[in-house]
């Protein structure tokens, strides 16, 4: 009698579980074996474009990308109406960057500034990451050079080394959530020549910045570049201090930007800004960046 | 009581037949869209599929991340932008079709599957052409239709709407091996 119950039990439970065999139980099973498998869920767009606003981001152009950008800033905006506070002076730094590798690209520059040319290799140390790889924050390398080419005749003794100057920053980003992104980068600059021997041809700096999305396609950006103290004595140098607002649209990025840093190269606004917030010595201006799929993987890349 | 051990074992056998399941993790899912300004390119070949031949159902999950994009920049876009991925990480479908696809032969049968079809946390109604075949202990199934970003809430600015295909043409391709 007793083992009559139990099959009758087994009986409705097996048919119970025949009736509950539904296609929701099919994707439940699938969703189940898609956890275990897991994989590393790598964080993406951390930041929109390669700049924050002056100061580069961990982000590189993919493999077989080619990204152009025009960064452009109008003279101080104290400048008076006769200047159109600004608007009649500008500023003006072409830039080339390209991904040799998903980790490797490198870019090269020409800023009006000083008739500047620029170089830079960056490569994506740590991405940040979930699931099998647990990554807090991304980590870039940067190493950038420049060479200001401007002929001073009062100063005949500048020569292409006394032109030079090096950056070394290590890039450390966090993307906190699909809104605020924060970035950190210790900074080490090096002029091979100095005004005064008051001077200090190694600098060093702090930089910050981020951004916080106020749309899918829109963003605030800030950052601050802290020049530890008394390393420049003879001008007055201040802090960079630069406030954007990022505008996607396809394979552009447009940002205008508020700032008081004339040049858009590192060892020109970390080191050598001279305008001051307070005074209004503001320079407003915009970047632009369109990017182009040049190599034949990058194009075909989903045929792999 | 010997009648009732019976029933119990034909009905354990005619669960098993019947559940005779078939399943994949590197199912094929691409979407191809193709305006003058934009050729859009897009292949997942990591969809997880699972089909019950003997209850005619089946299942399909993929994860948004895994779609490979000819343009980086455009996969980017893809995941924050439009699909989202970090909200809604999944887009999948459960359906059942009619027709009968016996273990034996190897022919190609052509079936409708009708189901719902989840992504960006819309769930809609589809029906969709297929076809399905037994070879060698496999079930292999194909299928080919269209789909239309806004059905799914996914909103394209009007700057770049007239660069992207207003109409995705979603291809299929699942190899399952026995489960």
């Amino acid at each position: 009698m007793l083992l009559k119950k139990v099959i009758c039990s087994l009986i409705i439970i097996i048919t119970i579980g025949e009736l509950h065999a539904q296609d929701s139980s099919l994707l439940k099973s699938l969703n189940d074996s898609m956890q275990t498998s897991g994989g590393v869920n790598y964080t993406t767009g951390t930041f929109k474009a390669l700049h924050i606003i002056n100061m580069q981001t961990i982000e590189a152009p993919g493999a077989g990308v080619l990204n152009f950008v025009i960064q452009h800033r109008f003279g101080q905006i104290n400048s008076g109406a006769y200047n159109l506070w600004g608007l009649d002076n500008a500023t003006l730094r072409l830039g080339l960057d390209y991904g040799i590798s998903p980790r490797l690209a490198v870019g090269v520059g020409r800023s009006s500034y000083e008739k500047t040319f620029d170089g830079y290799v960056k490569y994506k140390l740590l991405r940040q990451s979930t699931g099998e790889v647990n990554m807090p924050i991304s980590v870039s390398l940067l190493g950038s050079i420049t060479h200001f080419t401007q002929h001073y005749d009062d100063k005949p003794y500048l020569d292409a080394t006394y032109r030079t100057a090096y950056t070394a920053q290590l890039l450390i980003a966090r993307k906190f959530n699909r809104n605020i992104s924060f970035q950190l980068a210790p900074t080490f600059l090096h002029y091979n020549i100095v005004p005064t021997a008051d001077d200090k041809n190694n600098e060093f700096a702090i930089s910050a910045g981020g951004r916080v999305k106020i749309t899918k396609r829109m963003s605030i950006n800030a950052e601050y570049n802290y020049l530890l103290p008394n390393q420049v004595n003879s001008m007055d140098v201040y802090n960079s201090f630069s406030l954007g607002w990022d505008i996607e649209t396809g394979g552009h990025v447009f940002q205008l930007v508020f700032t008081n840093s004339q040049g858009m190269v590192e060892t020109q606004y970390i080191g050598r800004t001279m305008g001051k917030w307070g005074d209004g010595a503001i320079y407003f201006g915009f970047n632009i960046s369109r990017s182009f799929n040049i190599t034949k993987n990058a194009k075909n890349r989903a045929s792999w | 009581m010997k009648k009732i051990f019976i029933f119990l074992i034909l009905l354990i056998n005619c669960h098993w037949a019947h559940s005779q399941q078939y399943m994949t993790r590197s199912g094929f899912i691409g979407f191809y869209g193709k305006t003058p300004m934009e050729d859009i390119r897009a292949e997942n070949k990591q969809v997880y599929a699972i089909i019950d031949a003997g209850h005619k159902e089946m299942a399909i999950t993929l994860l948004l991340k895994g779609f490979i994009f000819t343009k980086e920049l455009m996969q980017e876009h893809f995941n924050e932008n439009y699909v989202e991925s970090d909200k809604y990480p999944k887009a999948s479908f459960t359906g059942t079709y009619t027709i009968n696809v016996p273990p034996g032969s190897d022919s190609i049968y052509k079936v409708t599957i009708k189901g719902n079809m989840t992504l960006h946390n819309v769930t809609r109604p589809v029906e969709i052409p297929a076809t399905l075949q037994m070879q060698q202990g496999r079930l292999i199934g194909n299928a080919e239709f269209k789909m239309k970003p806004e059905d799914y809430n996914i909103s394209i600015p009007s700057i770049v709407r007239d660069k992207i295909a207003k109409e995705m043409n979603v291809v299929v391709k699942l190899d399952c091996n026995t489960k």
